[in-house]
């Protein structure tokens, strides 16, 4: 298994659409293979067209509000010692993370096919409210996904959803989150292909989402890139990219840029959900080494049984409470070309402390598994490394989770 | 080909009928209940389908969702399923069993491990529900070598080079969805419509036996009469789940069902 220079990652893929050979893949019920194929195509299309290119950028630019900003954290690095410590505050994108990248190319395509209702599925609720936002913005009727467990955790951002006209479906099966609310995303969208588009909120499910969302976030790196540039004059010698990784669609849109770099040069750092430090139950099956298994259309490493039963997990972070992982994080850890661990529940929450009271920063409760890991091993480093943490979202949406966790207002 | 998939379309076809496919979740409520269930069922069915159940099943809707949590909540596993097969069996050499679910338990237990499995429990087909073409293709060579019938899916979505190309790779028989829709939607197509997509399939090769699943019920089951054969599954599920809620005989309900299903078809 091998990656490929000068080709981005999402176009790694055999004819099957596997990476690595066994990574990713299409595993759809028969209904869906035609609307796959169609996506397929006008993707495949509309990626090369100059003037679906120059939409996009027009809609980064003065909807999202491309580049977000490069910071160093110059209180955390003194106070740690060692590396310095720089974020990347992709949470100042309209709607406060990453997640309205793919949301607006999703609009845009679903705009192009001439459909229009838009579905998506949510964990944290960020890509069901920048789904709704962008369904706005461009007219589509919306409707979000997403587990009775994480209405509950995740209000704010479902008010944002509702204000913006989306309705939301509460998934009541299994475990009440993420995981569910795709199943049932998917499930509808096989009931109404017809004339309903399908976002997938992250790097995963069957492999042209796995690429369309891929596609989206990669504009995070190629920004970064012109920054380092214009910050260091050249790319620096060492650097250590951190980011944590649910489905993986921030990290994957944070590296893009930067995977053909020798990581020696250039570290590739993912940040898992270890879940609560007491339990058994976690979200991170990249570096707890899960088993490969198909879930939601893909072949990925799984948090699953022996017999295939996908498992419970169980983090304080919605967003990465997922048992599934994207399969082009699997085939960078099997190239070896990243490093996966993970962060708990107290570890993110001791972060977010951290990092909240040195820098005027406020990361949400995902990124800040990623500061964990940046806090972790920033000591141990030389002055001139550079670690580079993609704070992708804000701590808005969790105000009741860190209200409960740490009796703050 | 001398299956007995194909036997029992021909018995069904002799009698002027369609066959009368059920599915039911091994295990649903417990091990031994479906079997029961299975058994008695089996008086009226030409098919018997036992699903396999799995906890993220993404083309079911609730009421299958429901018996596969039921069953797995009470600990059924792959082998568990095997066991109810291969016991069924022993008593009902003649009618086919066809076992149902989703490609992560195959991929789990390992395809040829399982092939081997299916082949000593008597099974008679397999229908892989997220495993499509042209991805199954060599899954359904290695059932073919085993001499299990793979089944095909086809929809209404399902393009016409497409649908020639599953055709020619299809075994004895072709599962057609009847609508847009998860297992268990209502009928939102009329049965004229069903039927004219049905003929387009079932027109392209006679010999082969194309079944209409999704949304049948007692009352729309006879008009779709005209094709080999029509499974019903979620309408069943939800008379089990009715049978534990009220506490009744689930047996005996479920059975009743059978039994009227097949007397609208006769």
């Amino acid at each position: 298994m091998r990656l490929k220079k000068d080709v981005p990652l999402i176009d790694q893929h055999d004819q099957f659409g596997f990476w690595g050979g066994k990574f990713g893949g299409s595993f759809i019920p028969e209904t869906l293979k035609k609307p796959v194929e169609d996506l397929t195509e006008e993707f495949k299309k509309l990626r090369k067209d100059k003037k679906f290119i120059k939409k996009r950028d027009y809609y980064f630019k003065n909807y999202i509000g491309s580049p977000t900003s490069f910071v160093k954290l110059e209180n955390l690095s003194s106070h740690l010692g060692g590396a310095q410590i720089w974020a990347k505050v992709v949470s100042e994108a309209n709607g406060g993370a990453h997640k309205i990248y793919n949301a607006t190319v999703h609009a845009l395509l679903c705009k192009a096919m001439g459909k229009k209702y838009i579905v998506g599925d949510t964990g944290a609720g960020y890509a069901g409210k920048m789904l709704s936002m962008a369904a706005k913005k461009f007219g589509l009727k919306c409707k979000i996904f997403m587990g009775a467990k994480d209405i509950k955790r995740q209000k704010p951002n479902c008010e944002a959803m509702k204000k913006n006209g989306a309705e939301i479906v509460p998934v009541y099966t299994g475990s009440q989150t993420l995981v569910d609310a795709v199943s049932e995303c998917m499930r509808y969208w096989v009931s109404n292909c017809d004339n309903t588009h399908m976002c997938v909120g992250s790097t995963v499910g069957p492999n042209i989402f796995v690429k369309i969302c891929g596609w989206s976030t990669a504009q995070i790196s190629r920004e970064l890139k012109a920054q380092l540039k214009s910050e260091f004059k050249k790319i620096p010698k060492k650097i250590k990219l951190i980011n944590c990784v649910g489905g993986g669609s921030s990290a994957y849109g944070f590296w893009s840029e930067f995977i053909d770099f020798n990581k020696k040069q250039i570290e590739l750092i993912g940040v898992e959900a270890g879940g609560p430090k007491k339990s058994k139950l976690h979200a991170a099956p990249l570096s707890r080494n899960a088993k490969i298994g198909i879930l939601h259309g893909a072949a990925s490493y799984v948090c699953q049984d022996n017999e295939g039963q996908i498992n419970e997990t169980e983090s304080i972070s919605a967003g990465l409470d997922y048992p599934g992982v994207s399969p082009i994080h699997c085939f960078l850890k099997d190239t070896k070309r990243a490093r996966y661990t993970y962060a708990t529940d107290e570890e993110a929450l001791n972060a977010h402390v951290m990092v909240t009271k040195f820098e005027n920063l406020n990361p949400s409760l995902e990124p800040s598994h990623a500061f964990a890991e940046a806090i972790k091993i920033a000591p141990k480093l030389s002055k001139d490394t550079i670690i580079i943490v993609n704070s992708c979202g804000d701590a808005q949406k969790d105000r009741d989770i860190l209200r409960e966790r740490l009796g703050k207002i | 080909m001398a299956s007995l998939i194909n036997e029992a379309f021909k018995k069904a076809k002799n009698a002027s009928r369609p066959a009368l496919l059920t599915y039911t979740v091994a295990g649903d409520n417990t091990k031994k209940q479906s079997l029961k269930i299975l058994k008695s069922i089996s008086a009226h069915a030409d098919i018997c389908e036992l699903g396999f159940p799995h906890n993220t099943p993404i083309a079911d809707g609730g009421q299958i969702q429901s018996s596969a949590y039921r069953a797995i909540k009470n600990g059924i596993k792959i082998n568990d399923v095997f066991a109810i097969a291969k016991e069924f069996k022993l008593s009902k050499k003649t009618i086919p069993i066809i076992l149902m679910g989703y490609y992560n338990m195959i991929y789990q237990y390992n395809e040829d491990k399982f092939l081997k499995k299916c082949k000593n429990s008597k099974i008679d087909g397999l229908i892989v529900v997220d495993l499509p073409y042209p991805e199954n293709k060599s899954f359904s060579k290695k059932c073919k070598k085993q001499g299990i019938n793979f089944i095909q899916l086809v929809s209404p979505t399902t393009s016409s080079i497409r649908l020639k190309r599953i055709i020619k790779d299809s075994h004895d028989m072709i599962y057609y969805i009847s609508m847009l829709s998860t297992t268990g939607g209502k009928l939102k197509v009329s049965a004229r419509k069903i039927l004219e997509n049905y003929f387009k399939i079932k027109n392209q090769n006679k010999s082969k036996n194309v079944v209409i699943g999704f949304g049948i019920t007692e009352k729309t089951i006879k008009s779709l009469k005209k094709a080999d054969g029509l499974v019903v599954g979620s309408a069943i599920c939800k008379e089990l789940s009715k049978s534990i809620k009220y506490r009744q005989n689930a047996v005996t309900n479920v059975t009743n069902v059978v039994r009227r299903l097949k007397n609208k078809i006769k």
